[in-house]
């Protein structure tokens, strides 16, 4: 298993250089030059002399580019003329609401879609089937910003002054703050410091922090909030498992062992749980590590339509403000983090089946 | 004593299955499945619409009411004005409304349809073009070659595809073709590697060593020998291709990075209109539901076709 981890780490470096190289070029083929790119138009002259300079923008293409490895290994990902702050502080701000919004969205299809999947395939060919197959063609189809804005519609205006009022925008009432769980806790933790940034970051994650502080007022608002958000950003990848849920079902339950553990006498539901499901959950384990990427993708119209301010939100206000600096740290960000997240889905692919990882 | 003429009974499958073609029988077998039949409805709907919008859309899709002669007396963002479910004949009839800039928003749905599979057929013909050149080459040659091409479509892959081709416009400038552009790159990887694994399946094949015999170049082979033999997993990665395709380009059109106003566009109709959800939501509602529609229909005809090609579902009926 250490082999197997070793070697796919030392295959991502390539990947990872590649990536660099992807966003270095681009940034490289902005019309114009690169510093009233990322500096904005009204750059004086001293400024972006002093702005090549540092970033060896004054220097050969090769070295500008070793210049550029560098400064990302150092942890620089280059600075937003827009909020005047560096990429790392946005981050830092920003990634956790994304996170917190993709993750909710994942468990929710996998939630939803799993269970889906596997009666459908239990009841092949019944009307359950049919409607889960249905409506999971139209959940693949779904364009996220339009079902996103279409259940602002309902939940917001439609179901006013129902029970099933919710939120149309935002992470929070006005009026609601919250406090982070190591000042609750007592914690001593130094600005500045790595750890700081670990539970910094945790804290801003609305849910866990409301958890974790035992505050369920915030609880309740952040999930309410979050609940539209994470629905309108689950359809797609809630879709893809039901469909192969299913399909992995179907495939298994009609192999012999499935036969020969009903013939003994087993019961049909430990049979399907035990050890139909458990077979099928492979191939899962890939459509899951897939629609990650779709996850991050789909959390810039989210967070755009929900008005969250994210990962995704800050880039399309980077895109529109035309702040290449945002557009190009946020991408190798975000790139680097789904190739993280790739190699996390390929070692537990190896986990489940011992054929990869001997291979 | 009779010899009983024991009838000799035909497998008409059989015999009715060596005459017909490949793509006889897949024609036949998607006309089987309900949801290609479904599929395939809706296309012939939003290509005819997409053919005759000049025809039968009411008005220019760029045409203010105010520009009418005379002016049509109606607000801006107008709700649905159907004669046939009760508006006032005394009003012009406008039957998904009017949008923000008093333009008949029934008319630009018409040639939405028009620029929807414009962009999702020219997006993956160009991926496909490039991806299969990519692809042939890397599998026929393999070594360094092979190495450096699927090393770039990793990379490629690396990145979660819609945020790829969002930094791909950013960088390039908005506009449709930019975005169309950019769909059409992050999209190629998945040709390379369909094309890729079919070279590679077939390079070592007795009718390939033939043709090479017979003093078949290079191309020749890649072109007649081996391209036939991965058209099939090609025209289902395709169809499910402009699906995709046509989603992306509508999210960049909402993002403001693909078709800029005042093009028909309804990835852009529905960005512009967005912040007004609450107040008209026809305008938001009827793009969004003409993207999803179009999306679905080549997403139920690319699932029937990969199973009508099935070559391991030949006798399976279904």
């Amino acid at each position: 298993m250490t082999t197997y981890i070793i070697r796919r780490l030392l295959l991502s470096i390539p990947v990872l250089f590649g990536i660099l190289f992807a966003t270095f070029a681009l940034a490289r083929l902005i019309p114009g030059d690169p510093c009233r790119a990322m500096l904005g138009e009204k750059a004086t002259k001293v400024v972006c002399d002093e702005f090549n300079h540092r970033h060896g923008l004054d220097k050969p293409i090769p070295v500008q580019f070793g210049v550029y490895v560098g400064e990302i290994a150092r942890g620089d990902f280059g600075t937003s003329f827009r909020y005047s702050k560096p990429i790392t502080e946005l981050l830092k701000e920003r990634l956790p609401i994304t996170v917190e919004l993709s993750f909710a969205a994942l468990l929710v299809s996998i939630f939803i879609g799993i269970p889906l999947g596997v009666i459908s395939a239990v009841r092949h060919n019944s009307w359950v089937d049919v409607v889960t197959m249905m409506w999971a063609n139209v959940g693949v189809s779904m364009p996220v910003f339009w079902l996103g804005l279409m259940l602002a519609y309902v939940f917001a205006l439609a179901l006013k002054d129902t029970p099933f009022q919710l939120p149309p925008s935002g992470r929070l009432s006005a009026g609601i703050t919250t406090t982070p769980f190591f000042e609750t806790w007592g914690m001593q933790v130094k600005e500045g410091t790595f750890s700081f940034t670990i539970v910094d970051f945790l804290a801003r994650m609305n849910i866990l922090n409301a958890v974790l502080t035992a505050d369920w007022k915030l609880f309740k608002d952040a999930l309410i909030h979050l609940i539209l958000p994470a629905f309108a950003l689950s359809t797609i990848p809630m879709a893809l498992i039901a469909r192969m849920t299913r399909s992995a079902m179907l495939e298994v339950l009609g192999q012999d062992y499935i036969r020969t553990a009903r013939a003994k006498g087993m019961g049909r539901r430990s049979v399907i749980l035990k050890h139909a499901f458990r077979n099928a959950l492979l191939p899962l384990a890939t459509v899951i590590g897939l629609s990650l990427g779709g996850l991050l993708g789909g959390a810039v119209l989210t967070e755009t339509v929900f008005n969250l301010s994210g990962v995704g939100r800050i880039l399309y206000d980077g895109i529109t403000a035309r702040d290449y600096g945002i557009v190009q740290g946020f991408t190798v960000v975000i790139a680097m983090f789904f190739v993280l997240l790739n190699l996390i889905v390929d070692v537990s692919y190896a986990y489940l089946d011992p054929r990869i990882r001997l291979n | 004593m009779t010899i009983a003429a024991t009838p000799v009974k035909l497998d008409s499958e059989a015999l009715t299955l060596k005459s017909t073609s490949l793509w006889q029988i897949t024609w036949h077998r998607l006309f089987r499945r309900k949801s290609s039949i479904v599929g395939m409805i809706i296309l012939a709907i939003l290509v005819t619409i997409a053919l005759t919008a000049q025809w039968i859309a009411p008005y220019s899709p760029t045409l203010s009411m105010l520009d009418t002669k005379p002016p049509q007396d109606i607000q801006k963002r107008s709700s649905p004005c159907i004669y046939l479910l009760g508006c006032p004949q005394d009003q012009p009839q406008h039957i998904m409304g009017t949008d923000g800039n008093m333009r008949d928003e029934f008319s630009r749905m018409l040639y939405g349809a028009r620029l929807s599979l414009m962009i999702g057929l020219s997006t993956v013909s160009f991926a496909i073009i490039i991806g299969t050149i990519l692809g042939a080459l890397a599998g026929y040659f393999g070594g360094w070659i092979d190495n450096l091409i699927m090393r770039v479509m990793d990379v490629l892959l690396a990145f979660p595809s819609l945020l790829l081709a969002i930094a791909i416009v950013t960088v390039l400038g908005p506009g449709l073709i930019n975005a169309l552009l950019a769909i059409g790159i992050v999209s190629i990887p998945a040709y390379a590697r369909v094309m890729r694994a079919s070279v590679l399946s077939v390079r070592e094949m007795d009718f390939v060593s033939a043709t090479r015999s017979l003093g078949g170049n290079t191309y020749e082979i890649l072109f007649k020998c081996i391209l036939p033999n991965a058209l099939t997993p090609l025209i289902v990665q395709g169809t499910l291709g402009i699906a995709s395709a046509i989603l992306d380009a509508a999210a960049l059109s909402f993002l403001g990075l693909g078709a800029q106003p005042p093009t028909p566009e309804w990835g852009s109709m529905l960005g512009a209109e967005r912040n007004q959800v609450f107040t008209a939501p026809h305008l938001v509602f009827y793009p969004g539901l003409a993207i999803m529609l179009t999306v679905l229909s080549f997403n139920l005809i690319g699932d029937g076709l990969r199973d009508a090609l099935d070559p391991r579902l030949v006798h399976v009926s279904s």
